[in-house]
């Protein structure tokens, strides 16, 4: 892979993986929530590693996640449409690619997001979890018609 | 509607409403369940509304709610195997509200091709919210007057113009008379306001009088969700432009009609 500053072929940022879910083209600078979305933390299993800013034949700068030993869910990598709509999913199989595919915009989010307004019945204790219609003019709360047009990730859970 | 129960679930303080309510379900032969007050239920002790729900929703027909957080009507009808009615949550909507107004506009005068001007605390108020989201599947010019602050909230005009609804907002009572058929005055709380000063300032110079009045067109109506407090002076009572009794007592007709909609 060449380095982003001097151009140069340095060799894998990150090593290949044998079996998991490589994550690639994702908005530069939006691993770490591409992560967080996925509900990925400290205390999880997965293997992670994470590449950002790394330069990209069409993208000029992208960002990469990879996962080892955990294949994504559809509904899992829809999320990730969310604030990467052009990110590509490879499913890995004893380092071989067997599996290729887009995200789409998912029609509802549930349990993602929470809603900006604290007058939300979707705040408090409810057995509920928030839940979101996405549409062209953003993100609807179906509790109470709050709409997010901005700053998605900083309301993400 | 003999024999059917409507629970009425109160979680905020209510008259108008409740007392409607209650008086629709008894004239169409049913009756009504009640919490009493919200201090001796069991929300009180900790119980979720989704619980309540569930429980009221087996000894009830139908559920009429009113709670102070947004969204709630919507999370009762999800837990609930009955039908609820909205009667306001939080500062979002007021739907039963909404459908009395349009049939009083409506007793005046065609409601397409109007201009309705909307005055007072537009941002938390949710007869204002329901009324312009209504008023928008018409052909209607929406006039806005409100304190600063308390502008219509930016999502729900943003809706309203994306449905084709022209929005021109003013500075003061005397600027929108002479162009509306229909002032809807809605109350400003004072907890709004930083001290009661301020608040006064603000109140005096959207109350409704008779002076206002006389630059009116002669057909407009002035209609107002109550209780008022100094919004509307009372010396307009008398006056032919005063709808706003008529229109609470369209309560009653019009929440039966939802009952019976509800509870066929």
């Amino acid at each position: 892979m060449k380095n982003p500053e001097s151009g140069e072929n340095e060799g894998l940022l990150v090593r290949r993986i044998k079996n998991g879910t490589v994550i690639d083209h994702i908005a530069p600078g939006e691993a770490l929530n591409v992560v967080k979305i996925l509900g990925i933390t400290g205390t999880t299993q997965e293997a992670l590693s994470i590449a950002t800013n790394v330069q990209s034949g069409n993208m000029g700068r992208k960002d990469i996640v990879k996962l080892t030993n955990r294949e994504l869910s559809k509904e899992e990598v829809n999320r990730i449409a969310l604030i990467s709509p052009n990110a590509t999913i490879n499913i890995v199989r004893n380092f071989k690619v067997v599996e290729k595919k887009g995200v789409e915009i998912p029609r509802l989010i549930e349990g993602i997001v929470r809603c900006p307004n604290p007058g939300c019945i979707s705040n408090t204790s409810e057995p509920i979890r928030s839940r979101f219609e996405v549409l062209p003019k953003g993100l609807h709360c179906c509790y109470c018609d709050w709409v997010i047009t901005r700053d998605l990730t900083s309301h993400i859970i | 509607m003999n024999g059917r129960i409507l629970a009425t679930l109160f979680f905020e303080p209510s008259t108008r409403t409740r007392m409607s309510f209650e008086s629709a379900i008894a004239r169409l032969g049913g009756t009504t369940l009640s919490v009493g007050s919200v201090d001796a239920c069991s929300m009180a002790k900790g119980e979720t509304l989704a619980d309540t729900i569930r429980v009221v929703s087996g000894y009830a027909d139908a559920i009429v709610i009113r709670h102070p957080k947004e969204g709630a009507a919507r999370l009762a009808a999800e837990f609930s195997s009955v039908p609820v009615i909205n009667a306001g949550d939080g500062a979002g909507q007021h739907p039963s509200q909404t459908l009395l107004d349009l049939y009083t506009i409506r007793q005046s005068m065609p409601i397409e091709g109007t201009d309705i001007a909307l005055i007072g605390d537009l941002r938390y108020g949710r007869t204002a919210h329901s009324l312009a989201s209504a008023l928008s599947l018409y052909n209607v010019r929406l006039h806005t007057l409100s304190p600063a602050g308390l502008e219509l909230p930016e999502t729900l005009a943003a809706e309203l113009r994306q449905a084709g609804m022209e929005i021109v907002s003013h500075d003061t009572i005397e600027d929108l008379i002479g162009d509306v058929d229909v002032l809807y005055v809605t109350r400003v709380q004072r907890e709004r306001f930083p001290d009661s000063a301020s608040y006064f300032n603000v109140s005096s110079s959207y109350r409704i009088t008779p002076e206002i009045l006389s630059g009116a067109r002669e057909h407009l109506i002035v209609l107002h969700p109550l209780p008022r407090v100094d919004e509307i002076d009372p010396r307009v009572d008398e006056s032919p432009h005063a709808r706003y009794f008529e229109q609470s007592r369209n309560g009653i007709p019009v929440r039966m009609a939802m009952l019976m909609e509800v509870l066929k």
